[in-house]
């Protein structure tokens, strides 16, 4: 099982889609290795630069609606995988890109979008970090001297996904 | 209580329910293109699993950049067409008899009413044209089809959504379900199916009932689907004559498929096309849709016809009879891809591409190439294009490069005028 929590990159807009969390230009790479340099390569948000060292060192995302909207390229939460981000939160998520995270094993966590906007208040703390209990159901989100728990549900399948360390494992299994 | 199309495909097709909300289904049609295919393949001989749980339920095609353009497209090509030599798989289309996946799987009879269909492509849900659940999933989720056959979901809920009126000239099925998507939002049908019904869809043809469902994952939806009926067995009839006495008697067996009257819905929306304009997306999200009136005279650099959207012999027809006679506007430059080889041939026979190239198009085999930014049409920065294609995110076609969606019959003016123009003037 996979590792979850640490430092927070945030991106505050909603409809992030597959395009801009990897264009489809580098679809052509055969390994995920090679899709690393390529994370977040062409979305455009005030601030943010996908070569800088909060997109480097982050191992979390915070977003808003309808992440990971478009195409159905698993490329998506592979080039997170591969710059060792393994969670993404958002006030929701398209339908391929949440299976997706899961079926690598890998963490795609809805939360209202109250909570939401209490964790945008971060956005700007230099040490933002955010833990995850997925067990519990649990995460921390800390920061600036402050630090406030928060819950979550993810369905039943989808968490023995992750336990199992993806589908295939799973299924191979089962099936 | 009565069941929609997508209940009675999940209550038939349930292999098991590992927890309440999820269901695996067994698949019917699994199908595998050349992009995210080799890396399931690779990962299931990594595994030492390169099996495959029923090599006639698997259709392969090389589409998305075909002839390859570098070594890597090449290699990826290579992977694909090696595992379909491997394993025999007889459904398998290499250059020469190639075409977009959502356009020649259909036209080869592979897709029934009642079906499951999955494949690591965002655009499936067009078969639900066909009465069938057909869903775009990942790489993991099509390694586990080739593997088992089987893919969870979650029981989506439908949307039921009410076309009726009279189309106008010049309105397609394209500005349709632009239109629709312009009301339910780029996520208004996450985790839903779109069931296409009333008047207008059931006088569609069988590729107009495709653009409808091509694009149910703009606005988020699992699947489109629309009721099978007559349309649906004419079009399925020279795969199916040797199955059924009569075409009466498929009609009786595929409206089997059909929502009951009395299905549940999640909710209902209802459209009257009757004073729809042809409609074009002004933005970089499919549901930035305006009508055409309130956004001709935007200048374009490139015209773009073709994809799984709208590469089908009909759509030609109706750009090419705008185009007949006429000239690209200078300075404009116009590429035509057909879907498939067999529409290339029919509109060849047809005269059709004799008018595109007379306009001064650039006519290509068959490929997604353009519509994604890989090959064969990609935008510079800061250009523009007028798209037949599915998607207008920003950088699509191209890093800094602008789509605008519409109709074949909107795109065919466009191109006429250089800048974004309503066809109905040509018609």
């Amino acid at each position: 099982m996979k590792t979850f929590g640490g430092p927070v990159l945030f991106l505050d807009r909603s409809d992030i889609n597959t395009d801009e969390i990897i264009p489809a230009k580098y679809l052509n790479e055969i390994t995920k290795q090679d899709l690393k340099p390529f994370i977040l390569e062409d979305l455009k948000l005030p601030g943010f630069d996908p070569n800088g060292g909060k997109t480097k060192n982050a191992k979390v995302i915070v977003s808003r609606a309808n992440f990971g909207c478009g195409s159905s390229r698993e490329h998506a939460p592979w080039v997170f995988e591969v710059n060792d981000i393994t969670a993404v939160i958002a006030e929701s998520f398209a339908r391929i890109f949440r299976q997706n995270m899961f079926n690598c094993g890998m963490a795609a966590i809805e939360l209202p979008k109250e909570d939401l906007d209490l964790i945008f208040k971060h956005a700007d703390d230099s040490d933002a970090n955010i833990s995850i209990d997925l067990e519990a159901q649990t995460l921390t989100m800390s920061g600036g001297g402050k630090s406030k728990v928060f819950t979550f549900t993810i369905s039943p399948f989808d968490k023995a996904l992750v336990m199992a360390g993806g589908w295939v494992d799973y299924a191979d299994r089962k099936y | 209580m009565g069941k929609t199309t997508a209940e009675k495909i999940f209550a038939s097709h349930l292999v098991d329910e590992p927890f309440p909300g999820t269901k695996v289904l067994k698949l019917d049609v699994v199908m595998c293109h050349e992009i995210t295919t080799p890396i399931a393949i690779d990962d299931l001989m990594a595994r030492g699993k390169d099996r495959i749980f029923d090599t006639s339920k698997i259709k392969a095609v090389i589409d998305h950049v075909t002839p390859s353009k570098d070594t890597k497209t090449a290699t990826q090509a290579k992977i694909l067409r090696d595992w379909a030599h491997r394993h025999a798989i007889k459904d398998f289309f290499d250059i020469g008899a190639n075409g977009v996946c959502h356009a020649i799987f259909p036209e080869k009879g592979f897709i029934r009413p009642g079906y499951t269909v999955i494949m690591g492509d965002s655009h499936t849900c067009t078969h639900g044209a066909f009465g069938a659940f057909a869903a775009g999933i990942g790489t993991t989720d099509l390694e586990v089809g080739i593997l088992k056959g089987v893919c969870a979901f979650r029981e989506p809920k439908t949307i039921r959504i009410n076309v009726t009126g009279t189309l106008p000239k010049g309105v397609y099925a394209k500005d349709v379900i632009l239109h629709i998507i312009g009301k339910l939002t780029v996520n208004g049908a996450t985790d839903r199916v779109m069931e296409f019904r009333g008047t207008v869809i059931d006088a569609m043809s069988m590729e107009s009932r495709m653009t409808l469902c091509n694009m149910a994952i703009e606005a988020g939806g699992t699947s489109g689907i629309c009721m099978p009926d007559m349309t649906t067995v004419d079009y399925l009839w020279p795969f199916i004559s040797s199955e059924y006495p009569s075409k009466d008697a498929a009609c009786a067996d595929f409206k089997k498929w059909c929502s009951d009257d009395d299905a549940i819905y999640d909710s209902t929306l209802n459209i009257d096309v009757t004073t729809l304009e042809p409609t074009v997306t002004f933005g970089y999200k499919p549901d930035q849709v305006k009508p055409v009136s309130e956004i001709a005279g935007t200048p374009v650099d490139q015209i773009y016809i073709g994809s799984c959207t709208n590469g089908r012999l009909e759509d030609l027809r109706i750009a090419a009879a705008i185009l007949k006679g006429r000239k690209l506007a200078p300075g404009v430059r116009g590429i035509l891809s057909p879907a498939t080889p067999d529409i290339y041939q029919a509109a060849n026979k047809e005269g059709l591409i004799d008018i595109f190239m007379e306009a001064g198009f650039c006519v290509t085999n068959p490929t997604c190439g353009a519509c994604l930014g890989m090959s064969n049409g990609v935008l510079a920065d800061g250009e523009v294009c007028a798209s037949t294609t599915n998607r207008n995110f920003m950088g699509r076609m191209g890093k800094g490069g602008m789509v605008h969606l519409m109709s074949p019959a909107t795109s065919a003016a466009t191109a006429i005028e250089g800048k974004i123009a309503d066809p109905r003037k040509y018609l």
